[in-house]
C-alpha cells in the first residue's frame, strides 16, 4: 500500500502546453508543471492564478464582492492544515451568482483555521456582512446570563410562539462542508454522548436519520422538528450533503421544548421554542442547555470553537458570534399594511420572515421576526434587542387597532458606536 | 474536485472502517462491489492529479439508486483513474458491461463503409435518428475534477479545432456564458441547448461546478452535426437529422469525428483511448464507444404488444421516452437505441440499430394489418 502510493507520487512529469484564457478574452501561451510536492500535500496540475480565478462578472455575493483576483493570487496556493484549500471555500459562491436584492455570503469555512488562512478574504466579508465589524481589532461579548433579560413575556393575543436558535461546533474536527465521514460520526458520537447525560427537563432521546423508524418519522415531521437533506444549491455547493444521512440526527427532550440538530448545516443547532410568549423563559432553557452541554463535552476532553474575534465559529460566516436568531411567531394585521413598517424593522435591528423560515412568505398576517444582528452584540443584547423590538411593534398593533397614529422609532446605536 | 476529499490525508487519521461508506440501502454497482477489505485497500491511493477513492463513489454514496434501475455509482476524475482503481472499476465495468473482462480487448470501428444499409428506414415511422458519443483529451483531467483553468484550456482547445472544420461541417462555437438572449433562444428552439446539469447523479461527483464557465455548444450551419463542450464529458459529439437516413447520419457521424481528432493531433493532443477500454470517459457506462445510436420512432401498436420487452432485449436495444433518458413516451413515439457501449464497435452497434429498428417497423406494420408478429421473432443478439 504505502509504496504505491510514494510511487505515485514521487514520478514527475512535465506537459507542454497550453492556451489558457482568464477572466477577459485574453489568450497566452504558458508551460505547464504537474508538479508533486511532498506527501503532504500533492500540487495538481498547476495553471497560474489568472487561469483559474473564476468569472464572477455576474455575481452579487460578498464573496465576489472582494475577491480581487490579487487576494486570490495570493492565497489560492494555500490550504489549512486539514488540506481545506480557497477554491472550496468560495466554491458556493462561484457556483451560486446571488440575486440581485439578496445578497448571499458566498463562501464557507472548511474547519476553525478557514478563518485564519483565508483571512484577508474572510475579514472583508465579514466586516460587510456584520456591519463593519472587524476582526482584526473588535472583541466579540459573549453573555448566556438570561436572568438579565427584562419585559421577556410577551401579550400572547398577538405572539404564538418563542424560539431561539444558535450553532455550535466541535473544537478538532472539520464543519460540514469538509469533514470526512469518520469526522462526521465523530461529532455525532461526541454530541449525543453528551445529550444523553441532560437530566429534568432536559432529558430527551436521540433520532438518528439513518435509523428511524416509519412511525418516529412521520412523528418528527408532525412535530415540524425533522429536517430533509438540503436542496438548497447554497448547501449542496459546499458539500455540505455528502454522504446522506450518515450520521445525521435529531435529538430533542420530552417536552419538544429543546431540540438540537445534529450534523446539518452545522455540526450542531440547538433550537429551544414554546408555544405562546414567554421569550425570558424559553432564552432560560437555551442558556441552562447550551451550558449543560459544554459542561458534559469538557468532561470528555472536547469543547467548542470559539475565540475573542469571532465568538462561536460556525461554517457560514454570517452565523459568526452569537450564531444567534430569536424569533417569535407574530400576529400584525393591521402594521403589516403600513408602509412604515420597513423602516420600523431595520431600525429596531429586526427582520421579518414568513413563518416557513427564510425565504418564505408571510401567511395571513402571521410574521416570523427576529434579530437581524449576529456579531459584535452578545446573546443577552440580541434577545434583549428582540424583546424590545416585539413589545414595540404589538404596542404599534395596538395603537392602530384603536385609531391612534404610531411613529417610527430612532434607530438603535451600532455596536461600535456604544 | 468533489469538496473536502482533496485532503485525503486527514482520511488516513481515522481506520478504513470509521471511513467505510454506509452502503446497506445502496442500490447501484459500485455498491455491489466495494467491500470495507477493498475500500481499505484502496483509500490511501491517489492518481497523480490527485484523485481519490472517495471522489470516484461519492456520487455512488450519494446517491443509493432505484430499485429497478441500476446506476453506476463512480466517476472518473482523470483517465489514470482507471488503472489506479482497477480494482474496483474492473468489477463494475464487468457487471455493467455484460461480462467484459480485464483481460478483453475492446475494437473501434469508425469506417462507415462497413455499415450495410441504414438508408432505408420507413421515414413514415422513423421521424430522427442520431447518433453519439463522448471523447475525452488526454493529459486533461475528466469534469469531475477539472480545475477552471484546465475546463477553459479544454474549450480554447476544442474551439480552434472545430472552427477548422470546412465544408457541410462548417459551423460556429457559443459559449454559455456569453451568448446573447436571441443566440440563446435560437439553440433552445433547436433543441441544443443543454441546461446546467440537474441531476443528482452529476451534482454529487462534482460536475456542475463553476457553471456555465467553460461550457459551450459548437453546431454547424446545417444543424445536423454538434459537438457539447464541458456538459457531462470533455466532448460530446452527435450527428443527427430528421427521417430515418441512418446511414448519412453516421457517415457525418465519423467523418466529423476523424476530422476533429486530425485536427488535435496536430496541436499535439489526441484522445483518451486504450485498446482493452477504448475510449475513456468519465461515466464507466460510455467506455468503449461512448455510442448511442438511436432513432425516434412511432410504434403505438408494438409498444402494446406483451413481447416487446422481450423482442427488444434480443435485439440488444432499448427503449426510452422522446425527452431522453428517464422520460417517458408520448403518443407512442418511442427512443429506441442501442444497449450496449463497451465490446463491440460503432459499426456493430450502429447495425444493431439499423437492422433491429427495420425489424421493429416491420412488426408495427404487421399488427397495423392484424397480422401475428410471432413469425418475426429475432434471435438473442
Amino acid at each position: 500500500m504505502a509504496s504505491t502510493f510514494s510511487r505515485i507520487l514521487s514520478s514527475k512529469r512535465s506537459v507542454g502546453i497550453l492556451s489558457l484564457i482568464g477572466a477577459g478574452s485574453i489568450t497566452t501561451a504558458l508551460f505547464l508543471n504537474k508538479e508533486y510536492v511532498d506527501a503532504g500535500s500533492i500540487v495538481r496540475r498547476r495553471y497560474p492564478a489568472s487561469a483559474e480565478y473564476p468569472d464572477l462578472r455576474k455575481h452579487n455575493n460578498c464573496m465576489a464582492s472582494h475577491l480581487t483576483p490579487a487576494i486570490y493570487g495570493k492565497l489560492c496556493g494555500k490550504s489549512t492544515p486539514n488540506g481545506y484549500t480557497l477554491d472550496e471555500a468560495i466554491q458556493t459562491g462561484v457556483d451560486n451568482p446571488g440575486h440581485p436584492f439578496i445578497k448571499t455570503v458566498g463562501m464557507v469555512a472548511g474547519d476553525e483555521e478557514s478563518y485564519e488562512v483565508f483571512a484577508e478574504l474572510l475579514d472583508p466579508v465579514i466586516k460587510e456582512r456584520h456591519n463593519g465589524y472587524d476582526p482584526q481589532t473588535m472583541i466579540h461579548p459573549t453573555d448566556l446570563d438570561a436572568s438579565k433579560i427584562r419585559s421577556g413575556q410577551f401579550d400572547e393575543r398577538y405572539v404564538l410562539s418563542s424560539r431561539v436558535r444558535t450553532g455550535r461546533s466541535i473544537r478538532g474536527l472539520s464543519l460540514p462542508p469538509a469533514c470526512t465521514r469518520a469526522e462526521r460520526r465523530e461529532v455525532e458520537r461526541v454530541v449525543v454522548d453528551a445529550l444523553n447525560g441532560l437530566q429534568g427537563e432536559l432529558k430527551g432521546q436521540y433520532y438518528s436519520l439513518t435509523q428511524m423508524t416509519d412511525r418516529e418519522q412521520q412523528q418528527l415531521i408532525d412535530d415540524h422538528f425533522l429536517f430533509d437533506k438540503p436542496v438548497s444549491p447554497l448547501l449542496t455547493c459546499a458539500g455540505m450533503a455528502r454522504d446522506w444521512p450518515d450520521a445525521r440526527g435529531i435529538w430533542h427532550n420530552n417536552e419538544k421544548t429543546f431540540l438540537v440538530w445534529i450534523n446539518e448545516e452545522d455540526h450542531t443547532r440547538v433550537i429551544s421554542m414554546e408555544k405562546g410568549g414567554n421569550m425570558k423563559r424559553v432564552f432560560e432553557r437555551f442558556c441552562m442547555g447550551l451550558k449543560e452541554v459544554e459542561r458534559l463535552i469538557m468532561e470528555k476532553g472536547w469543547e467548542f470553537m470559539w475565540n475573542e474575534k469571532l465568538g462561536y465559529i460556525l461554517t457560514c460566516p454570517s452565523n459568526l458570534g452569537t450564531g444567534l436568531r430569536a424569533g417569535v411567531h407574530v400576529k400584525l394585521p393591521r402594521l403589516s399594511k403600513d408602509v412604515r413598517l420597513a423602516k420600523i424593522l431595520d431600525n429596531l435591528r429586526l427582520q421579518k420572515r414568513g413563518t416557513g423560515g427564510v425565504d418564505t412568505a408571510a401567511v395571513g398576517s402571521t410574521f416570523d421576526i427576529s434579530n437581524l444582528d449576529r456579531l459584535g452584540k452578545s446573546e443577552v443584547e440580541l434577545v434583549q434587542t428582540v424583546v424590545d423590538g416585539v413589545n414595540y411593534l404589538i404596542e404599534c398593533e395596538k395603537r392602530l387597532e384603536r385609531g391612534q397614529d404610531i411613529r417610527v422609532p430612532p434607530p438603535l446605536t451600532q455596536f461600535w458606536e456604544k | 474536485m468533489p469538496f473536502g476529499n482533496t485532503h485525503n490525508q486527514l482520511k488516513l487519521k481515522y481506520t478504513a472502517d470509521q471511513e467505510y461508506p454506509d452502503l446497506s440501502k445502496h442500490n447501484n454497482h459500485m455498491s455491489k462491489v466495494l467491500t470495507p477489505v477493498m475500500y481499505a485497500h484502496l483509500r490511501d491511493k491517489q492518481t497523480p492529479s490527485g484523485f481519490t477513492l472517495d471522489d470516484v463513489i461519492q456520487t455512488g454514496v450519494d446517491n443509493p439508486g432505484h430499485p429497478f434501475i441500476m446506476t453506476v455509482g463512480c466517476v472518473a476524475g482523470d483517465e489514470e483513474t482507471y488503472e489506479v482503481f482497477k480494482e474496483l472499476l474492473d468489477p463494475v465495468i464487468q457487471d455493467r458491461h455484460g461480462g467484459y473482462k480485464p483481460t478483453d480487448k475492446h475494437k473501434t470501428d469508425l469506417n462507415p463503409d462497413h455499415l450495410k444499409g441504414g438508408d432505408d428506414l420507413d421515414p413514415n415511422y422513423v421521424l430522427s435518428s442520431r447518433v453519439r458519443t463522448g471523447r475525452s483529451i488526454r493529459g486533461f483531467c475528466l469534469p469531475p475534477h477539472c480545475s477552471r483553468g484546465e475546463r477553459r484550456a479544454i474549450e480554447t482547445l476544442s474551439n480552434d479545432a472545430l472552427r477548422s472544420l470546412s465544408g457541410d461541417l462548417k459551423g460556429k462555437y457559443y459559449a454559455l456564458k456569453d451568448m446573447t438572449d436571441e443566440e440563446q433562444q435560437q439553440l433552445i428552439d433547436d433543441h441544443f441547448l443543454f441546461d446546467k446539469p440537474v441531476s443528482p447523479l452529476l451534482l454529487a461527483s462534482g460536475m456542475g461546478r463553476d457553471w456555465p464557465d467553460g461550457r459551450g455548444i459548437w453546431h454547424n450551419d446545417n444543424k445536423t452535426f454538434l459537438v457539447w463542450v464541458n456538459e457531462e464529458d470533455h466532448l460530446r459529439v452527435i450527428s443527427m437529422q430528421k427521417g430515418g437516413n441512418m446511414k448519412e447520419v453516421f457517415n457525418r457521424f465519423c467523418t466529423g469525428l476523424t476530422k476533429i481528432e486530425t485536427l488535435f493531433k496536430q496541436k499535439g493532443h489526441s484522445f483518451m483511448w486504450n485498446e482493452h477500454l477504448g475510449y475513456v470517459l468519465t461515466c464507466p457506462s460510455n467506455l468503449g464507444t461512448g455510442l448511442r445510436g438511436g432513432v425516434h420512432v412511432k410504434l403505438p401498436n408494438l409498444s402494446k404488444h406483451d413481447k416487446f420487452g422481450e423482442v427488444l432485449k434480443r435485439l440488444r436495444l432499448q427503449k426510452r421516452g422522446t425527452g431522453g433518458v428517464d422520460t417517458a413516451a408520448v403518443g407512442g413515439v418511442f427512443d429506441i437505441s442501442n444497449a450496449d457501449r463497451l465490446g463491440f464497435s460503432e459499426v456493430e452497434l450502429v447495425q444493431m440499430v439499423v437492422d433491429g429498428v427495420k425489424l421493429l417497423v416491420d412488426m408495427e406494420k404487421r399488427l397495423e394489418k392484424g397480422q401475428s408478429i410471432d413469425g418475426l421473432m429475432p434471435a438473442q443478439k
